[in-house]
């Protein structure tokens, strides 16, 4: 290092340009994860909150069951086996469905969960939803300026607010929550779309082929939300793409220098230094450039978020999820810098005695 | 034996379809203490004498033993440290790095030897001071010094791991008469001081002959 950072300090320019890019796209990179982590809580934190292990699609006879809310549909005989079936532990009607609420103040776009008394997010006041009642978020409570007792239209059905929950997302929409058979009244469904269940000891491969259901785990269950695959495949290939600019602007900015420091390098061979000695050296510096500017950036990225989000933008970063990105950067950054400074190794260090041999 | 000893060695470069001899079946010894000059035109094969010397370039055929050690059988690994622990280069251009102060290319040095640059600092003072860089100008980078005083810098990093053999390269080309005489003088005394086996090469006659002694190196050929 003794070299390395005294570089750094001499063409403190360009290394703080460098820098300044590295930042930029972890800032860049930090965003989009708090992003991701947002839009993905903002589309599906309804499922993936449900205290349950698995989800059951079900599809009629003739068609095979897809991992789908919207185009699953669980028939009585299948809810029956499945109630019945030995080794499960438990087994819940869920209903999901997209619709509107309706309050004195404002229309919004909710979704309408129909689950049990168990399935329902922590309650913050009043009681679990009764038939003909609905509990909603807090959120909504609020934007809507409903509380516990107002009346309220879903759909075209008007339910009576029995509680207010914690804040939960399916779809984007704001979730709220109601017993299983309003949700079919409400929805004009004439079956629950899924089942929660927690599996226990059962044989679920042996329960899907009789049953002609399909069972995953709540997270594999988050595809089957419409659009979710697609929108955060979309975000993570952004974030690849990323990774890989920052690793090739990297090792561009290492094959520059390397290149600049020719002679240098030469020199240093001819008096005695090792090729792994010099490459060792190269790395620290890059490593030293890639820690300041990834954990500046991220620094950056946490900071605009929060900003961001108390501006209702879905935003989702901690700590421990932001150091994701910083170590994939620093890595790849790494990985690009030692792909350029391997040509330390082939310096030959004769050129140091000039060319007139 | 110490020193420097080339013997019988033969260097060719392919030319075409045929090789071309630089070194001749060059033999010389110099031994430790002693400041040998070798002159001779351009392209006579002066650089490449340095070259083999320092193991940079391995001879086709001749021994060459550098404080006693054929170099014949080194790996490029062991050739480097070689060069780290018992030979010491003066360039013809100062080849100084522009990141380090004067202090630092020294302490450089002994970095890359595993010691740390603060354990080397009293020997890279005392070096510098020994050729005469003194009054904070051991604090400046390359391009705050003189021609003069980065040639002395340059000798005094080659000095800094007590090398058995000076390999010594046109010191005085970028320098003028009186400070290239200056220059080979405090060679001369370093040899002396520092026991080392020193040979430069140089093409100048005048600043030859306060070596020890002369060889006259023509078409690869030493007399």
């Amino acid at each position: 290092m003794f070299i390395a950072l005294r570089e750094i300090s001499f063409a403190r320019g360009r290394f703080a340009l460098m820098g300044a890019v590295v930042m930029l796209i972890t800032t860049l990179v930090a965003f989009l994860y708090g992003l991701t982590g947002g839009l993905a809580a903002d589309a599906s934190s309804a499922v993936a909150r449900l205290p349950v292990g698995s989800i059951v699609f079900a599809a009629g006879q003739g068609s095979s069951p897809q991992v789908s809310f919207s185009n699953s549909s669980v028939g009585p005989a299948q809810l029956a086996a499945w109630q019945s079936a030995p080794g499960v532990g438990s087994v819940a009607a869920l209903g999901i469905a997209m619709s509107r609420l309706t309050s004195a103040d404002s229309t919004t776009s909710v979704s309408v969960l129909g689950v049990p008394a168990a399935l329902l997010p922590p309650l913050e006041s009043g009681s679990a939803p009764a038939a003909g009642q609905v509990a909603v978020g807090a959120g909504t409570a609020r934007a809507d300026g409903v509380s516990v007792g107002s009346r309220v239209t879903v759909g075209a059905r008007t339910l009576t607010v029995s509680g207010i929950t914690a804040d939960r997302s399916y779809g984007h929409a704001p979730s709220v929550w109601t017993t299983e058979p309003t949700w079919q009244q409400l929805s004009g469904a004439t079956a629950p779309s899924a089942l929660a269940v927690d599996p226990g000891t059962a044989d679920t491969t042996a329960l899907d082929r009789l049953q002609n259901t399909r069972t995953v785990g709540r997270a594999a269950a988050l595809a089957g939300i419409d659009g979710f695959s697609a929108e955060q495949g979309s975000l993570r290939m952004i974030q690849g793409f990323l990774f890989a600019v920052s690793a090739l602007v990297v090792g561009a900015f290492f094959t520059v220098w390397t290149v600049q420091r020719g002679t240098d390098i030469a020199v240093l061979k001819a008096v005695g230094a090792s090729s792994g000695y010099l490459v060792r050296d190269a790395l620290a510096q890059a490593l030293v450039l890639l820690l300041g500017g990834t954990i500046t950036g991220a620094a950056v990225g946490v900071a605009g978020g929060a900003l961001l989000s108390s501006g209702g933008l879905p935003f989702v970063l901690s700590g421990a999820t932001v150091a994701v990105p910083v170590l994939a950067m620093v890595v790849l950054g790494l990985a690009g810098a030692a792909l350029a400074v391997r040509r330390i190794t082939s310096a030959d260090p004769l050129t140091a005695l000039g060319a007139n041999r | 034996m110490n020193g420097l000893t080339l013997q019988d060695v033969v260097l060719t470069y392919p030319d075409g379809d045929r090789r071309l001899t630089t070194l001749d079946r060059v033999s010389l010894h110099a031994a430790p203490g002693t400041l040998t000059a070798v002159v001779g035109p351009s392209g006579s094969g002066k650089s490449s004498l340095l070259a083999v010397a320092a193991t940079l370039l391995r001879p086709d055929s001749g021994r060459v033993l550098v404080a006693g050690r054929d170099t014949a059988g080194l790996s490029p690994r062991q050739a480097t440290e070689l060069r780290r622990d018992r030979i010491g280069i003066v360039f013809q251009q100062p080849n100084l790095l522009a990141s380090l102060t004067a202090l630092e290319q020294l302490q450089a040095m002994a970095h890359l030897r595993g010691v740390s640059a603060k354990a080397g600092l009293p020997r890279a003072e005392r070096l510098l001071a020994s050729v005469g860089l003194t009054d904070g100008r051991q604090h400046r980078r390359p391009h705050q010094l003189s021609g003069g005083e980065r040639q002395r810098v340059n000798i005094a990093r080659a000095l800094f791991a007590e090398p058995a053999v000076l390999l010594v390269d046109e010191p005085t080309s970028a320098l003028d008469h009186d400070r290239g005489a200056r220059i080979v003088d405090l060679l001369a005394a370093v040899t002396r001081d520092h026991d080392t086996a020193t040979v430069m090469v140089t093409h100048d006659r005048g600043f030859a002959a306060r070596a020890d002694r002369t060889l006259e190196l023509t078409d690869g050929r030493l007399s």
